[in-house]
Order: C-alpha cells, then structure tokens, then sequence
C-alpha cells in the first residue's frame, strides 16, 4: 500500500484539513486525520498550502515529433509537473502535424512512457494544418489516443465551410474544435497588436478585429450547426464581448485566456525585445482587464498555458526574424496569483476550477478535474501562495529559456503535485523517481 | 545620449546642441581643406543590411571629414537570409575594435536592439530601421528648415511644416513628427486614410486628408516616398489617383506662402508623390538637404565619438 498523508493545508473552500492519499486515490478529506493513522502513511506537513486539484493545460507546445531541440514531451512533462499540472494537451502543429492516428498515438504513448502526468494529444482540424482539407478526425477519436480536441492551432481554420464541416463532423463523438482565431489576410507580416504602441514602433500591426471577427463568425456557426466551439487564448476586450453574448444565446462556446495576456501589454514591444513577440499578441491594459473581469466572471472559461517553446536562436534575432511564443507551464500558477487571486478578482476555487475542472470538463478528460473528492483519482498540487520565487531561465524544466519573466519575482510557489497519488514534485523540487526518467 | 537610436531618446537642448554644433560643421565642409583631424584613429563600421547608397555615402562623407577609419559592411536582406545572425556579426564587429556602428536594417527596433544587446560595446547610430526610425534625416531636415525658416539658431518655434504622403511605411516621418514638434513646430500630417497608421492621433501632429486646404498655411512642405508596390496592397486604386490628391505639382505650388520650402527624403518618384517642376523650382531644398545631411551626421558623430560639445571650440580654430 502506497499512502500518503498531507496534513495542515486549506482545501480550495477556505477550510483547514488533511487528506489521506491511498493507491492513487483519495481515501479521506477531513481535518485531524494524523490521530487515527497506523503510522504507514508518509506525512507531509503542507502548514500555509492551498490544496487544489491538479492544474489541466489545454493548450501546451510539446514540439515533438519533430522540434526536439526545442521541448520534448519528457521535458514538458517535468516543466509540467513543476507547474503543479497532472495533464497537458499537445497541440498538433508539430513535425509531421499530428493529423493521423498514427501521430498522435506516438505522443500518447510517449506521455505514458515519461508517467508524470496526462499527455492528451490535439488533432489537428485539417491536413498538414493547411486548412484545405478535413484531416482524419475520426481515425484519432477511435485511436488509443481518444483524440477529442482538434485545432490547427498556429493556423486558423479560415475557410468558413472547412470550419462548418468540421463542427459538424465531430458531433458524432463529441469532439470540439479549438479555433485559433486569426484572420489572416487582416494579418499578413503582423507583429504586435495594432494601436498606439505599434504606430510609433513601425512595427506591423496585428488588429484586434482580426480575432473578434473570427470568434463571431464561429460562435454564429457552431450556433448554426449545433456543436462545441472552443477559443482558443483570447486576448482583447471585444473577444470577450463577444463570447459573453454568445453565451448569453445558448451557444456552446467556451474560451481560454492564458497568463501572459492577462499581465502583460503591447508596452513590452517598446524593448524590440522579441522575448515579448507572442501570437496573438499582447494587447492593450484595458484588454487585460477585461481579460481579468472575463475570467472571473466565467465568461472565459479556463486558463490555458500556450506554452510555446523555442530555441535561442530563433529569439536572439531582431523582433521581425523571431518566432512567436513564450514558456507558460512553469510560471502559469504564480501569474495567475498575481493577476486574480491577490487582486482579489477570484478565490481558490475559482482557480481550482478555471485550472482544472473547467478545462477537464471542455477536452473530456473524465479522469481529471475531478476536485479533491474521495475515491477521485489523487491529481493534487499544493501550492504556497505567502512564498516568493525568482524566475531563472537557466533552472527551468523546460528544454527552452524564452521565458519573459526571467530575473522576476513571482509571488506564490507550487510546493507538490500528486499524479496518481504519486508525488511527482515535492518541497518544489521534482522527485527523485520523476528525474530519473528521459 | 550615448547611442543615437531614436528621436525619442533626445531632449530639447541634445536636438539643438545637435543642429548648433552641425552649423559649426557646415563651415568646415565649406572651406578649403574639408577634414578636422578629430576622429583620427577611431574605426566606425557602416554596417548596411539593407540597400541605400545615398544614407552610406553621407555617413562615409561625414566620418572621413573628421578622419575616422571607416569600414563598409554592406549585404543586402536581412541577416537570416544571408545566414549569419545580427549576434554573431555584433560579436565580429567587437571583436575588430569597432568604435561606431552605423547600421541600416530593413527590421524595425534592430538599432535599439543592438545596442541593448550587449553583445558589442561599441556606439550605434541608427540610420534607418524598417518602419521605425530614421533619426539623422530627421536632424538634416530639421537643420534645413532652420536655415531657410529660422534664424539658422534656436528652434522651429511658430512654424508649421507638412509631411505629406506614406507615413505608414515611412521611418522619416515617424523621426520627422517627433523631432520638429521637440522643436516647437506644428507638424500636419497629410494622407489618404489608409497610409495612416492606427493609433496615429496619439502622434504630437495634425492630420489632414485635404492637402489643398494645408498648403497656404505651411512653411515648408516635406513629401514622401510612395513605393510602387504598395497599390497591389489595396493602399490607393491608382498612381494618377494618387498623384491627383496627393502629388504636389503646379497647381498647388501656387497654393504655398512664398517663403515656403519644399523638402524630400529622396529618392524621388517624379511624377508620382511630386512633379519633375516642383522639385527642381526655386522653391526646392532637395539638393540643399543632401548637403546638410553630411554636416548632421559630422556633429551625430562628433558628439558621440569624441565627447562633449563645449570641447567644440577648440576644435574648430
């Protein structure tokens, strides 16, 4: 018998309590449970941790197959487990794209191999994500990988009856599509937002319209033909505007936000420090507000990381030459400490659902985001928010360094994450059976 | 001010102590023997990543004038394409010595960025990147308008000056609207919509679609570069349509105050932005500008190479 006990910690609701954690699940909640214990329970004493379910990510980059040199799905395991998340999702517009059974069965297994936490793969939309032509969206569904996400995700799936089609089509197994929501003729060359900022940097602009334009028009689609519609990192005030009416309608959207929209703005640029050069971009202070209020108020409904990992050499070049994307998985938790929770904006069970429940709940992953309710599979992270980190790109988990947060404090600290009922991380650092492996 | 990066890095006193102290250089050119021994000794790289043979030149001029080494590192496109990084060319240039990089670069931000880099010590002078900035053409127009506007001392005070064309895409107008309104000007922008940036009403100047209703108030009226191009980019329906609202030709010429100047960055499109009448009538600096441009970019390099301006004096004996 594998048995853990955590004791001292504040559950998401505000109370005081332990948790005994036997074969991977959970076997009590309550307060005081160290009294009644045979003594073969390891003990962790969490005094001034909030306990919350594990963080899901809906939106990760694992780069493999095909760009090792920048993440692996081992090394986005670690980063992972150290962000305090049991289950990533890994986006498709990898190399080959992941549009077949075969593809995606390959980063399945590999997540299974690795072990620290859940690897769902995303589909993707179309072929190649070339947006042309319906990939095999079925064949994934049947694959061992249960494929129940697909986005072209880096491409939106522009072509207004390729999107119709694919709504429809994944009805018939309860599949969602996970739009990217770019126009890209409004688009073309674009680096930042388009505004104040980028009229004065000469740098092209990347209008908010672009995104708004796409929402509304698959709201209204998926509105037309009855199915899921999933946005993916939304990022400007109309956006939410938008995916709120929707709602209002009846309309089976959802939406996610990831951290760096909802701290940071197109001031960044001003540095021509491509660090900050992210697709969508980042926007104006009042779109992160509303990003804020939005997801505090459940219009958006999750936190996805977009954690796109790139090598040096594709940022240490002018911001035109750059790729887009920033690390997300490592730092996420403090962020969103920052953003929502010191600010009063959300409480822990807000977070725990917005991090783990909701997200679960939208890819269909019926094994997680199932809270800290006994019997429920042990997928738990304790975070301590009274503690202070300092971001070192160096120390990362992640394969790649192009964090914008380096050399920041962060507030709050993810101490331990339980996959399984096994600790994958503990006292921050990751566990010695978690390194050991690739 | 130790690099010259953006317009926006300058205070009022740097932009005059700039222009004053190209004055000064301006009597140099003009005399008999045109070189001060100042630079002798310093290397200063002309590092140009994207082409423009006049910009090169002047700063070439202008460093040989004040006996500097120059080094012309010239490749066309930008660093990936010719498959070394900006990194490992900055890293090279240190490890030559370079004083001074003047660098040309068709990505915005890539001055600023190789400054910050540290990756090379050196001083950089930014003279053109992408869309961004273009900051010595901005002070040789500046220098320009004062000498025919001004007193040929102090600053723009009391005039108004139109920038007339594709602000857009223009890196001159962007160091233009900053420098003139540090200045004291009154900067009108003149355009068709779709050649204005969003978020251009931040922007310290005026904008007008009208350039008929502009001209009689003007001093001095600066024309763009409007590349051919940009009418497959849905930009304006035709190049007459363009010329015909926005072109400065005979007509309009009649419109401006007598003492009004007209400028351009060049290279000219005649015919285009500005009829072949209007840029060689009397009224014309064009040619005048090139001229100043040497005289600017001595003082730029001057004040940053060889240290404060009150040495000046001394010098110039």
């Amino acid at each position: 018998m594998n048995s853990f006990l955590l004791t001292n910690a504040t559950l998401p609701g505000g109370s005081a309590s332990d948790i005994l954690i036997v074969d991977g699940r959970f076997a009590q909640v309550a307060p005081n449970l160290a009294l009644s214990q045979d003594g073969t329970a390891r003990v962790l004493d969490l005094t001034g941790c909030v306990l919350l379910p594990g963080f899901v990510d809906l939106h990760t980059h694992l780069r493999e197959p095909g760009r090792e040199d920048a993440e692996t799905v081992a090394s986005g395991s670690r980063a992972g487990a150290k962000g305090g998340f049991t289950a990533l999702s890994a986006m498709a517009n990898t190399f080959p794209v992941a549009d077949t059974a075969g593809v995606v069965e390959q980063v399945f297994r590999l997540g299974k191999l690795c072990g620290l936490l859940d690897v769902f793969p995303i589909g993707a939309v179309t072929q190649g994500i070339a947006g042309k032509h319906l990939a095999e969206l079925g064949a994934m569904a049947d694959s061992a990988a249960h494929v129940r996400v697909f986005s072209d995700d880096g491409n939106c799936v522009f072509d207004p009856m390729v999107m119709r089609r694919a709504l429809e089509y994944v009805k018939q197994f309860g599949g969602v599509i996970a739009q990217h929501a770019q126009e890209p003729t409004l688009t073309q060359g674009a680096q930042m937002n388009e505004g104040i900022v980028s009229s004065r940097l000469g740098l092209k602009g990347w209008p908010a319209v672009a995104e708004e334009a796409i929402i509304a028009r698959d709201v209204l689609l998926a509105d037309h033909v009855q199915s899921r519609v999933h946005i993916c990192h939304l990022t400007t005030a109309g956006g939410v505007e938008i995916v709120r009416w929707a709602k209002a309608r009846g309309i089976q959207v959802s939406a996610e936000v990831t951290p760096h929209h909802l701290l940071l703005t197109d001031e960044k640029a001003i540095s021509f420090d491509p660090i900050y050069k992210v697709n969508p971009p980042l926007r104006t202070h009042s779109d992160v507000m509303a990003l804020r209020e939005g997801l505090a108020d459940g219009t958006i409904d999750i936190v996805a990381t977009d954690h796109a990992p790139h090598p040096n050499e594709n940022k240490e070049c002018e911001w035109q030459e750059a790729a887009f994307g920033m690390l997300g998985l490592e730092t996420a938790y403090s962020i969103l400490q920052a953003t929502m929770i010191d600010t009063k904006l959300m409480g822990w069970s807000d977070l725990a659902d917005r991090m783990s429940t909701a997200p679960a709940r939208i890819g269909g992953y019926s094994q997680q985001g199932q809270g800290l309710t006994v019997g429920g599979p042990a997928h738990l992270v304790a975070v301590n928010p009274h503690k202070s980190w300092t971001v070192d790109r160096d120390l990362l988990q992640s394969r790649s360094r192009n964090t914008p947060y380096h050399g920041i404090e962060l507030p709050g600290q993810v101490v331990a994450t339980f996959f399984n009922g096994i600790p994958t991380l503990l006292e921050g650092e990751l566990t010695t059976e978690v390194s050991a492996h690739g | 001010m130790k690099h010259l990066l953006s317009i926006s890095d300058l205070s009022h006193g740097d932009a005059l102590s700039i222009l004053d102290t190209a004055h000064e250089m301006a009597r140099v050119s003009s005399s008999s023997v045109k070189k001060l021994p100042t630079l002798r000794g310093r290397t200063i790289v002309n590092l140009f990543l994207e082409d423009s043979t006049r910009t090169r030149i002047s700063f070439e001029a202008a460093a040989k004038r004040l006996s500097a080494d120059v080094i012309n590192f010239s490749a066309k496109g930008s660093s990936v394409s010719k498959g070394e990084s900006l990194k490992d060319t900055a890293q090279t240039l240190q490890a030559m010595g370079a004083d001074a990089v003047i660098i040309r670069h068709s990505a915005s931000g890539s001055a600023q960025w190789l400054a910050d880099s540290h990756w090379m010590s050196g001083i950089v002078i930014n003279a053109g990147d992408g869309t961004h900035e273009h900051p010595t053409q901005a002070l040789l127009d500046a220098f320009t308008i004062r000498r025919h506007l001004g007193a040929g001392s102090g600053d723009l005070q009391g005039l108004t000056i139109a920038i007339v064309g594709d602000v857009l895409h223009s890196r001159v107008a962007r160091s233009n609207v900053l420098l003139l309104s540090l200045l004291g000007a009154s900067v009108v922008l003149v355009a068709p919509p779709t050649l204005l940036p969003v978020g251009v009403e931040s922007w310290p100047a005026r904008v007008s679609y009208d350039f008929d209703s502009v001209l009689p108030e003007v001093d001095a009226v600066m024309m763009l570069r409007v590349q051919q191009e940009r009418m497959n980019d849905y930009f304006f329906p035709t190049a007459r349509e363009y010329s015909h609202y926005f072109g400065l030709n005979r007509d309009r010429l009649a419109l401006m105050k007598r003492s009004a100047i007209i400028m351009h960055p060049g290279p000219m499109n005649r015919g285009l932005e500005i009829t072949a009448e209007c840029a060689d009538s009397a009224r014309s600096v064009i040619v005048e500008q090139v001229t100043n441009g040497v005289s600017v970019r001595m003082a730029v390099l001057y004040l940053l190479l060889a240290g404060l301006p009150t040495e000046f004096g001394g010098v110039d004996a």
